[in-house]
């Protein structure tokens, strides 16, 4: 039995999601974004949110939705403006969310180090800069690094390409980006894929998020079907 | 280069000019990061058969030109969310992956637009510092302190005629001390410990840059 739930309703994948969550978010642009899962969680209601992605939402769909509807207290992200991320960006300048801003690569770092249990690291970027204000810092052999902490989810929700009914993700070009990070670090991984297929037919050395960290996936085909 | 070289013959050099000139001084077969805006023209100007490899930060080596028609693929973009194409030999990789290859060294080029360089190659191109502005900073303090070479594209003065080559930067850092070279409209420099080297300039003279630069500015050879 597999410890794995594939759903092809979208709302019953992300019926856990509680008020007051830290919620990982794939996606680097619209790329291997999970606006699936995101419009169910818009329709389940979760409030009060820190949500952690790459950018501050594109447009009016998606992440930018989710904004919209109020749910986000703190946004963590390493590039918020954009040129269309007017729903943010409104949201700012009126004071009604809050911003971390950290590196591109601090971000996947960080929550890299939370999927694999380092409790801090030392790390170069930002030395010298506002970002690292307050950080510890230290010289190691004659470079200067900043303490990085982690950043763990209660919940990540990501995009992928394919499942097969154990868990096991591949996904597709760059819409690969932060999605097998975040499913180490959050807690509960929640995964939205093109089609899920019978376990034995993903190559095994193919396999990019192993099904340990996965557990929940919705089938996007099957979830048109049922629509249909 | 033992000499600076005065190029009072002709005017200041335009965008494609100057990304021409970086893509001449990138080594073949090196792995190359472009920054978003204007270093992605370099991508235009190397040449065929030098075997640099192009890195996107959203985890692509061996990126391809810009898509067009029937090849844009919503899941294939540069970093700044642009459509493109993969060439042959290319590899898909996570983020970390991605900053890793930067932060460990591996990665021997990046080229980055900037608002100010400082005379010891310290970099501010993130933020303005404004109060009403967004902060964002992207990848930019990645490739920074990753990049083995890190050069900067950029006209040398801004539009009110400020120069953007400076004794100290005013605007929040991006990096300290990690910019190499600065390639700009009217001069190219070397930057560093040892300060400002003039190598090259264009529709101007070694003299006339030392007079509108606050910075000490030293001839090639000396």
């Amino acid at each position: 039995m597999s410890r794995v739930t594939i759903h092809d309703d979208a709302d019953a994948a992300v019926a856990c999601v509680s008020d007051g969550s830290t919620i990982l978010i794939g996606g680097f642009g619209m790329a291997g974004m999970p606006v699936t899962l995101i419009d169910a969680l818009i329709r389940q209601g979760a409030t009060d949110l820190t949500v952690v992605s790459n950018n501050a939402g594109n447009g009016d769909t998606g992440l930018a939705a989710l904004l919209a509807a109020g749910r986000v207290r703190t946004m963590v992200c390493s590039f918020p403006r954009q040129k269309d991320s007017w729903v943010f960006d409104g949201l700012y300048r009126d004071q009604k969310i809050e911003l971390e801003v950290v590196p591109q690569g601090n971000l996947a770092e960080r929550m890299r180090a939370a999927g694999a249990g380092i409790g801090a690291f030392y790390c170069p970027t930002a030395v010298g800069t506002p970002l690292a204000e307050g950080k510890e810092t230290r010289t190691i052999d004659g470079r200067d690094y900043v303490l990085e902490l982690p950043i763990r989810g209660d919940v990540a929700l990501i995009g992928a390409h394919r499942s097969d009914r154990m868990g096991n993700l591949v996904y597709r070009k760059t819409a690969r980006n932060f999605g097998p990070v975040m499913a180490t670090a959050a807690s509960t991984t929640i995964a939205e894929v093109a089609e899920v297929v019978d376990t034995g037919t993903l190559d095994p050395e193919s396999v990019v998020t192993p099904s340990i960290y996965v557990d929940h996936v919705l089938d996007l085909s099957a979830a048109k079907e049922a629509v249909a | 280069m033992t000499a600076t070289v005065e190029h009072l013959d002709r005017g200041a050099l335009d965008k494609d000019a100057i990304a021409a000139m970086i893509a001449r001084d990138i080594p073949d077969g090196s792995y190359v990061n472009l920054g978003i805006g204007q270093p992605t023209l370099v991508a235009d100007h190397l040449a065929a058969g030098s075997g640099v490899v192009l890195h996107t930060e959203n985890g692509m080596l061996g990126m391809g030109p810009a898509a067009v028609g029937d090849q844009v693929d919503p899941d294939l973009t540069n970093a700044g969310k642009i459509p493109v194409t993969e060439l042959p030999g290319a590899a898909y990789f996570h983020h970390a992956d991605s900053f890793a290859m930067m932060r460990g060294g591996h990665l021997d080029v990046c080229v980055l637009g900037a608002f100010q360089v400082s005379q010891h190659g310290d970099l501010a191109n993130w933020h303005t510092g404004a109060a009403d502005a967004i902060p964002a900073v992207g990848g930019a303090m990645d490739l920074a302190i990753g990049a083995k070479d890190v050069l900067v594209m950029m006209t040398l003065f801004a539009k009110d005629g400020t120069p953007k080559l400076v004794p100290s930067c005013t605007y929040p850092l991006t990096g300290v001390a990690c910019v190499s070279r600065v390639y700009t409209d009217v001069a190219l420099f070397d930057v560093g410990p040892s300060g400002v080297v003039v190598l090259e300039t264009w529709g101007t003279s070694f003299d006339d840059l030392a007079a509108r630069l606050d910075v000490e500015l030293r001839r090639a050879g000396d």
